[in-house]
């Protein structure tokens, strides 16, 4: 017997790199057809039409598609889409346009898009209210209310399945100025493509796991699909702009999930659907499923580096879901 | 031979007889390879995934795994997670792991001694295959050092209680035919109760080795071989008795030890046995009813003083084996199969020293059941229970 270490707390390998704590390779992007650095920034905003009243129909098209992805380097999962990618196409559109959303299923079981949004029973996306099956079609139609940081997600049952399998997607309804005077440039900085709205960073991002042996727990977590993903390639921000981030939580089967910004504070906006801040200067907030908000905040004071933010729950951390911010001026 | 009814074919026509089943055998294996004609049974389910942990070496470089894949394909390992944490690793060799095949996997963790770890391995289908560390403790190496201290260990366990009980010898030579009854079946008793438990215990190994060992196949069948094989080369000169007896008991209880020692040096290295002293000591005591057993049939002859060596080595040695290859070389059908083939060569003894028995008495019938044949069986069995409760952790 050899000797043993007479410290019980001594590591029996001093200098062991404890930062070896990640996926081993990397995610073919191209064979997944969609990346998760570009998903930050890619808005779907349909096409749009006037209506004989003056106001604006914004017309989306999504399809429910069958398609195995890459989740973690050499991990396939096979996966439920909205138009092939998971998250689905991140929609936006603007506080009292028209919506009408249609929707085909390619994929070999029924499915639905159920909108966190304010809309008549007929357009809600449960059984007997738009949920189709394979090869139908469905037109969602509705008005763009409330502003705010919404999502869309599957309702075919067992909802459980249909939304860890990957069927959800970020649905942001950007407030109209006109009818928020007291918070005009506020509101006005949020409408997509503005001129208030062009100094903004903004990122879209959806906290979600995957079950790859399906028996009710995890095995990746990640933001915006790839457990990792933004550890192998750090998000670029300008510090001299601000940011914005609209973040949803699609997490099955862990009650909560939460974010962590490391060496800096934000406001924080609940579920969107405000002006000024719920949560003023906090560097962590918690959602529960479908829970969603924005955070706000501004690297312009710090020095140049790697800032990290990831879910405060350790384990959904080293299961994938960590990142980098690589904070520099615009012309470093 | 007169009455052979058939003439003997020429030489030529009887080895095509043999080609054309295997020719036509062959041309099927092409035929279903290459056509597939099943494929209509193929439902779109992934292929079967297996994947065995065989070792555990737990060092300063950190936790390295000997894993054999059994799956129905060759099979990916895309991600390590030690305790829900993805860790870097490498794979020797690397790529995919054909059916069959054991690679290393070696993860730089910095595993916490004494404290419990769990590997989880993630095909690329997403399966995990996960691994329970019980006690993290450094696995032994193959120093000087370490293999003097397990030697040790294997001495007092094996050997030493041999050695005590054959010591027994001039104070058994003066007994009488109920006297000897008694030493034989009480030899018959532990003889049952190791069978019993050495076929236990290579269940319980098996169990844990990868499918396509067919664990519980390869130990009965084994011990089977085993047993026919000693048996018949046993009797190859009429029925083993005296010091040849003697022999074949102590080849059996030499296999025993070995599994003893395969079980204690791999508790040692699985860190599930701090080896106390209490222990050494209750499978020495365990042990030292072997040397009475295994002098029991050379009462009646005078053996020479180097036989007493020889059979204690024999007996005794293995334990020491056994012990460096369950710290240095542990994987679980080894060990199952070396169970295996003691527990063979354990009932070849039982069947010979009843035998035996049995040839000392005229009367065979009473004598079987005679207060010191049943009381010996029975004392043996259980002493060496009782026994047991000691080294039972």
């Amino acid at each position: 017997m050899r000797a043993m270490p007479t410290d019980p707390y001594a590591a029996p390998m001093p200098g062991m790199a404890h930062g070896n704590m990640t996926t081993v390779g990397v995610v073919d992007h191209d064979r997944n057809g969609f990346d998760p650095t570009t998903m930050l920034t890619e808005w779907e905003t349909g096409l749009t039409d006037l209506l004989p009243d003056g106001r604006t129909l914004r017309t989306f098209e999504v399809a429910a598609i069958d398609r195995e992805i890459e989740i973690a380097p050499g991990i396939f999962f096979p996966a439920w889409t909205f138009n092939d990618r998971v998250p689905g196409p991140a929609l936006r559109a603007k506080e009292g346009e028209r919506l009408r959303i249609i929707f085909r299923n390619y994929g070999s079981h029924p499915h639905s898009m159920h909108f966190h949004g304010i809309h008549s029973a007929g357009m809600d996306g449960v059984p007997g209210a738009g949920l189709i099956g394979p090869g139908e079609e469905f037109i969602y139609e509705f008005d763009a209310k409330p502003f705010g940081c919404h999502l869309y997600h599957c309702h075919a049952l067992p909802l459980k399945r249909h939304i860890h399998k990957g069927m959800y997607g970020l649905f942001v309804i950007d407030p109209d100025p006109a009818r928020h005077p007291e918070n005009a440039a506020v509101a006005a900085s949020r409408v997509l493509g503005s001129p208030e709205n062009a100094r903004w960073q903004e990122l879209a991002m959806v906290m979600n796991a995957f079950d790859t042996n399906f028996d009710g727990a995890n095995e990746i977590y990640a933001v915006n699909t790839v457990g990792q993903a933004y550890m192998n390639a750090p998000i670029r921000i300008d510090k001299s702009r601000p940011v914005r981030i609209y973040l949803v939580n699609v997490t099955e089967f862990d009650p909560i999930n939460s974010l962590h910004l490391h060496a800096n504070f934000f406001d924080y906006y609940d579920t969107g659907t405000t002006l000024t801040p719920t949560l003023r200067t906090v560097d962590l907030i918690m959602q529960c499923q479908a829970q969603r908000g924005i955070l706000e905040f501004s690297f312009a004071e710090h020095e140049d580096g790697m800032y990290m933010f990831h879910a405060h729950q350790s384990e959904f951390t080293e299961l994938g879901w960590v990142g980098m911010f690589d904070v520099r001026g615009p012309e470093a | 031979m007169s009455d052979q009814s058939q003439p003997t074919r020429p030489a030529m026509i009887r080895l095509l007889l043999l080609f054309v089943p295997l020719a036509v055998m062959l041309g099927a294996f092409v035929w279903i390879a290459s056509l597939d004609p099943l494929r209509s049974f193929n439902n779109g389910a992934p292929p079967v995934e297996a994947l065995t942990v065989e070792r555990t070496i737990l060092d300063e470089t950190g936790i390295q795994i000997l894993v054999r894949a059994g799956g129905s394909e060759a099979m990916q390992i895309a991600q390590v997670a030690v305790d829900d944490a993805y860790w870097t690793f490498t794979q020797a060799p690397p790529g995919a792991v054909a059916r069959g095949t054991a690679v290393w996997v070696r993860i730089p963790y910095p595993w916490v001694l004494g404290e419990a770890h769990r590997v989880a391995l993630l095909s690329n289908t997403g399966t995990a295959f996960e691994h329970e560390i019980a006690v993290a403790v450094p696995t032994p190496k193959a120093t000087a050092g370490q293999l003097r201290i397990q030697a040790l260990v294997g001495a007092i366990v094996g050997l030493l209680p041999v050695a005590l009980g054959l010591m027994f010898y001039p104070a058994m030579r003066g007994v009488g035919r109920t006297g000897m009854n008694f030493l034989l079946a009480l030899t018959v008793g532990l003889l049952a109760f190791l069978l019993i438990d050495m076929t236990l215990e290579a269940l319980e190994l098996s169990a844990g080795a990868a499918a396509l060992f067919q664990g519980s196949a390869m130990v009965w069948l084994t011990a089977l071989a085993c047993f026919l094989l000693l048996m018949a080369i046993g009797r190859w000169r009429g029925q083993p008795e005296g010091l040849a007896l003697a022999f074949y008991i102590a080849l059996g209880i030499g296999l025993h030890n070995f599994g003893e020692g395969l079980a204690i040096g791999g508790a040692f290295a699985a860190g599930s046995a701090g080896l106390g002293t209490f222990l050494v000591l209750g499978f020495a005591l365990h042990n030292v009813t072997e040397g009475i057993g295994i002098a029991a049939p050379m009462l009646r002859i005078r053996p020479p003083l180097w036989t007493f060596a020889a059979l204690t080595l024999l007996a005794g040695g293995p334990a020491v084996l056994g012990m460096w290859t369950g710290s240095l070389a542990y994987a679980p059908q080894w060990s199952a199969l070396a169970l295996a083939v003691g527990a063979g060569a354990i009932l070849q003894v039982m069947v010979e020293v009843s035998a035996y028995l049995m040839r000392q008495n005229s009367d065979r019938q009473a004598a079987l059941f005679s207060p010191a044949v049943l009381g010996g069986f029975l004392g043996g069995l259980a002493f060496m229970y009782a026994t047991a409760a000691l080294i039972k952790v």
